[in-house]
Parts: C-alpha cells; structure tokens; sequence
C-alpha cells in the first residue's frame, strides 16, 4: 500500500477537495475575468481581442488631466469624493468606537446590555431601510444632503466595527495596567494616553481599515443621503454600468479591488497581531 | 521613631459588605510589615488604601503625619508592586521603568542614571530592550519592582507579588526582596495568605481576619505567643484545647485539660478565668522513652505516623482520652525511633503553653 489512508477515506478527501475547488471558483471567477477584460483591446466588454494597457493609460490621464485643471472629470472627481468621505468617516468612527468601547468596557450600568446590542444593529440592518430612514431622518430635521449626510450615514454603520475591534482587544486586558501607571504618577488621562492608546492600537487601525473599506464600497445608504456634489465614485459607476459597459469600468474595478483587498489584508494581520499580544504579558 | 503611615479607624464598606473594619494601624519609617490573612480578609484594600486606589468610608490614612485619604494615586509618594505585576506590553523594560520618571518630568540625564542604577539593583543588565512577554516570570517580577523602587516612593506596596513564582523562585526571591529592602531603607507593606513568607521576611506582621487586625507583633511573638484560636491556627499548627484553672499563684498556674491531664504553665492567666483555651504547637511537644526530670510528663499511646521527610506528625492519645497533634524530627534508626503503637513519655515546656481567645 503506497498510502496509510484508508482508499475510502482518499475519496472523500478528494471529492471534498473538488468541492472547495468549485467554491473558489463560483466566488472569483467573476472577479478574475473583470480583471483579465480591464486589460481587453476591445471597445465591447466582452469580446477578447488582446492584451493592452490603454484603459490604464486612459484612467491615468483623466486622472493627471483633472488633478492639473485640464479638464474637468466627473470619475475622478467622484474618486476624490469617496476618499474624503472615507477618510472623515474613519476619523469619527475611530473617535466615536474608541470612546465607546473603553466605557462599555469600563462602566457598569444598568442599560450595558441594551445599549451593546442596539450599537450593532446599523450593522446588521437592511442597507435600503438605513438608507430610507436616515433620508427621513435627514429631511425632518432639514438637513441639506451633501457631504455631510452621507458622512454621518456611513459613520452609522462603520464605528460599530471600531468599537467590536477595541472591546475585544479590552477583554484581555489586565485592569492593574491603568492603575500601574497611575500609580506611577500619570493622571488618569495621561494614563489612557499613555497606556491605553498603544494598548488598543491595534484594534484601532484594524477597525479603522474596516471603515475606510466599507465607506469607500458603500452604495445603497449612500444614494439616498447624497447631494448633487456628494457623488461618490460606487454611485458614478452604478451610473456608467446603467448606460452600458465601459472597459474603463473594469480598469476603475480592478484598481478598487486590489487597493480593497490590500487594506482587508493589513487589518487582518493586524487582527492577528493584536491576538498574539494580548497573550499574558 | 518615625511614623511614616497611620491609619486611623478605618473602614471600607462594599455594596453592604465591610471590608475592613475600624482598622488602627502605625507603620513606621523603614520597616518591612505584613499584611497576612485569608483571601478575603480585607488585606489587600487595606493596600489599596495606603496607595489611594480605594478611599475608606471613614476613617483617616496619613502619610508622614500628612492627610491623604482623599489624595488620588498619582499624588501620594507611594508606589506600589502588582500581582499580576502589570507591565506594559508596549513598552520594554528600559520604558516600563522610566514611565515613573518620565510622569515626574525628571530630566533626561538624571532619568538614564536612576534607570540603569535600578536595572543593574535587581541585576537586569542586558535586558533593557526587551518586551515584557520576551521576559520569563522571575525576570517580570523584577521589573516590577524596579519600575516601583526607580521612584523612590517613602512606602513601597507589594500585593502577594511572588504567589505566581514557583517554590524555588519564591524562596531565593523572599531573600532577594528583604536585602533590597534593607539596603534601600524603603518602608516596605507586603500583602500575603502564606504565612511562611510573612515569617521569613517580616519585620512585624499584622494578622488580619473578617476585616480587623487580629495581632501584630514581631515574627517570634507571632508564631510563639498568638493570641488568638485564629492566629494560632493560621499560622503553623496548633493543637487548641479546652482547660479549666485548677490553681492560680504568683507567676504560675496549674491548668486541668480534657481527660484529667494537669499542666503547669508560666503564662499570665486572663483575669477571672475559669475556663480557658490553651494552644500547644505540635513541634512543642516533647516524646521521649522515659520519663525526664521536672513536671508535666504524661504518658501517651502513638495512634498514628505520618512521614512528612525532615519531620513525622505523630497523633498521640493519653490514657484519659485527650488527643494530641506532636510534630518530631525524623531521626535516623540507629537513635531510638518512635512507632505507631508505641507507648511514650510526652513532657511540655510551661511557656509553650499558651493561653488564646476564641474569635
């Protein structure tokens, strides 16, 4: 016998294999021939007529052209819209998780439980009932819709995953650490400072990549609090796959993917990261 | 003699439960004190007291003869060594023990020389880059107590910070911990359960239960003359029996226990006493083949042997039907060795025999 493994055992494991296979498949293969058409010759998405760069020079130069007041370009505009968006919504939403973690973790009352449960509810809720009621919610107070809204919507749903992030990271922590450096002579808010901050570190920048993601990808909440200057680059896309498809849509894609898939990997190592630290110390 | 903490009446209550409970205390400059008692027994927010970390429900906390119960932590020239030690796992050990310094504001090159003088005290040289979890348990502990001392507190407060040791580690750091507090002439407060590293290391102890101090007293005092069922019991062993005073005289009484065994005793009776409690270290009690010069002798069956390596604990019963704990060195059988069964001769020293209060 060449194997140990009982022979039904080695089926088992080889159909079991297949199947995983086929998963992978059915997941990414969408994704691989997005990527492998945003490099097509062809005008038309779908038919292959061979490997070219041009989408990403075109992509380049819109990008050069409007950064230098050339000429004016609603995709890259809509990119620039997105990142500030992104980037506001992952500076409240680190303030707000942050600060809310470290009382949740910190202060026993009677609505602990009721209030942790509600803070996860925006992320687990429909994206088009947010999307309605923040709408109503933004008209009954008669807020303009622009910036603003959106931000206030994506922080929403976004700073539940800073503070998930940084309660997590508090559970393994040893409650004589705040007290070792007050009694070294910090003030309690030197010792959050001090201690607390590079403490939970990890846990912040994990939750705040996860923000920014989501915020970056977000499309349904966003298309209801938006304002006519708030466009952000999912919406204009959505806008440009309704006229038909562009091959710089699959360039856009492509250029969106890896940069998302380069933030959900650093905020997994430092996921990991921040497991391995909080072994005894 | 300098004071250097007072408590004053002091009581912590807790959600309708009393902590401690009307505690008077003085701790003098420089000496070693220990807090030993059961989990429980308010030690430890006795030391959370003196470090501000708890503030009493009443009573007053001075330090140096000034007030400071209402002072927070940070504000008390106190320092305080952890149980679990607390390190920060960010810092290395160089940051962990400068933290203190670097609060204080204490310039640069002052700070480098009191840093590297405490690294080289609980001998880390060459570890001084390291992250609290590249540290083994020993070597932890150390920084600990190196982030404490670098500050140079007036009382340094240590809360059981050698139980997570192991046993050989624990004694050699007992030895290491009394040296250090000898040579920095620091007031050192230890909180601990184990009674044996109170004994080894203490200049007084205070034996606390249900939130009072029980006694203090020197580690002689303590161990030979406790005062009360409680103190006897917790530390070392003692048999406790009931006695009735059969005569009173100058400096001695005679004393009739359980089964019509006389003894005499050189300790001053309580006043009025006519049923007292007697505590008899096993170790006190005296086994010989033959009847010995002076008085209480008895004589006694050996009902059981319990090799315990350098000693064997022996149950005795005297003919009356009292049973006795004795402890005796485990001596070698070429000397006159003892047997379960055997019948011996058990004298009692008058002063190891000590009268105790019920608690």
């Amino acid at each position: 016998m060449r194997s140990r493994t009982p022979s039904g055992m080695r089926l088992v494991n080889l159909l079991l294999s297949g199947w995983t296979g086929l998963v992978f498949l059915f997941l990414y293969l969408p994704i691989v021939l997005l990527v492998v058409y945003s490099f097509n010759a062809s005008r038309l998405a779908i038919v292959w007529e061979g490997f070219t760069f041009r989408w990403y020079e075109q992509l380049w130069h819109e990008f050069t052209a409007h950064l230098a007041d050339e000429r004016r370009s609603a995709l890259i505009e809509s990119m620039g819209n997105s990142v500030i968006i992104a980037a506001a919504t992952t500076g409240l939403s680190v303030l707000l998780g942050t600060a809310g973690g470290w009382l949740l973790h910190r202060y026993r009352f009677p609505a602990l439980r009721t209030i942790s449960t509600l803070i996860f509810i925006p992320m687990i809720i429909p994206e088009i009932i947010m999307g309605i009621s923040l709408l109503i919610f933004f008209k009954t107070v008669e807020m303009e819709l622009g910036f603003a809204t959106v931000i206030i919507s994506h922080v929403t749903f976004c700073f539940p995953f800073v503070l998930v992030a940084v309660q997590a990271r508090l559970a393994g922590l040893d409650p004589s650490l705040e007290e070792a450096a007050m009694d070294l002579g910090a003030t309690p808010l030197k010792a959050f400072w001090h201690v607390m901050v590079p403490y939970l570190l990890p846990a912040i920048i994990s939750g705040a990549l996860m923000s920014f993601t989501l915020s970056m990808d977000e499309l349904i909440v966003t298309y209801f609090t938006r304002g006519p200057k708030s466009e952000t680059l999912p919406i204009k896309v959505y806008g440009m796959a309704k006229v038909g498809l562009n091959p710089l849509l699959n360039t856009i894609s492509t250029v969106f993917i890896v940069g998302t898939a380069m933030l959900v990997i650093c905020a997994e190592l430092l996921k990991g990261t921040a497991r391995r630290s909080r072994e005894p110390g | 003699m300098d004071v250097m903490v007072e408590l004053k009446r002091v009581t912590k209550r807790f959600s309708g439960t009393t902590a401690v409970n009307e505690v008077d205390l003085t701790i003098r400059a420089g000496e070693f004190i220990t807090l030993l008692g059961p989990s429980g027994c308010g030690k430890t927010t006795l030391l959370r007291m003196i470090s501000g970390f708890e503030t009493p429900s009443e009573g007053t906390v001075l330090l140096e003869g000034k007030d400071v119960t209402y002072e927070p932590p940070y504000r008390r020239d106190v320092n305080q060594v952890f149980q679990s030690y607390a390190l920060f796992p960010h810092m290395t050990v160089q940051e962990n023990i400068a933290f203190g310094l670097k609060m204080k504001k204490v310039g640069r090159a002052e700070m480098d020389e009191r840093v590297r003088s405490a690294i080289a005290m609980v001998s880390l040289a060459g570890m001084e880059a390291r992250k609290p979890t590249q540290l083994s348990g020993g070597q932890r502990q150390r920084v600990a107590l190196a982030r404490a001392i670098v500050c140079r507190p007036k009382v340094l407060l240590l809360d059981e910070p050698l139980s997570a040791l192991d046993a050989k580690l624990r004694h050699s750091m007992q030895v290491e911990l009394k040296q250090l507090q000898k040579k920095l002439g620091i007031t050192f407060v230890f909180v601990t359960h184990d009674q044996e590293e109170a004994l080894t290391m203490s200049d007084r102890i205070a034996v606390i239960n249900k939130g009072k101090i029980e006694q203090l007293g020197d580690a002689d005092a303590i161990y030979h003359r406790p005062k009360t069922t409680f103190v006897a019991n917790f530390i070392g062993q003692a048999n406790i029996l009931h006695a009735s005073v059969v005569a009173r005289e100058a400096r001695q009484a005679r004393v009739e226990l359980e089964g019509g065994l006389t003894l005499t005793t050189s300790e001053e009776l309580p006043e009025g006493a006519e049923r007292v409690l007697v505590s008899i270290r096993p170790e006190k009690v005296w086994i010989e083949k033959e009847r010995g010069e002076g008085d209480n002798w008895f004589e006694a069956t050996i009902e059981d042997e319990l090799f315990q390596g350098p000693t064997d604990q022996l149950r005795l019963k005297t003919d009356g039907g009292l049973t006795l704990s004795a402890l005796v060195a485990n001596e070698s059988s070429r000397r006159t060795p003892v047997h379960a069964g055997d019948r011996v001769w058990c004298h009692l020293h008058h002063d190891d025999i000590v009268f105790v209060h019920e608690d």
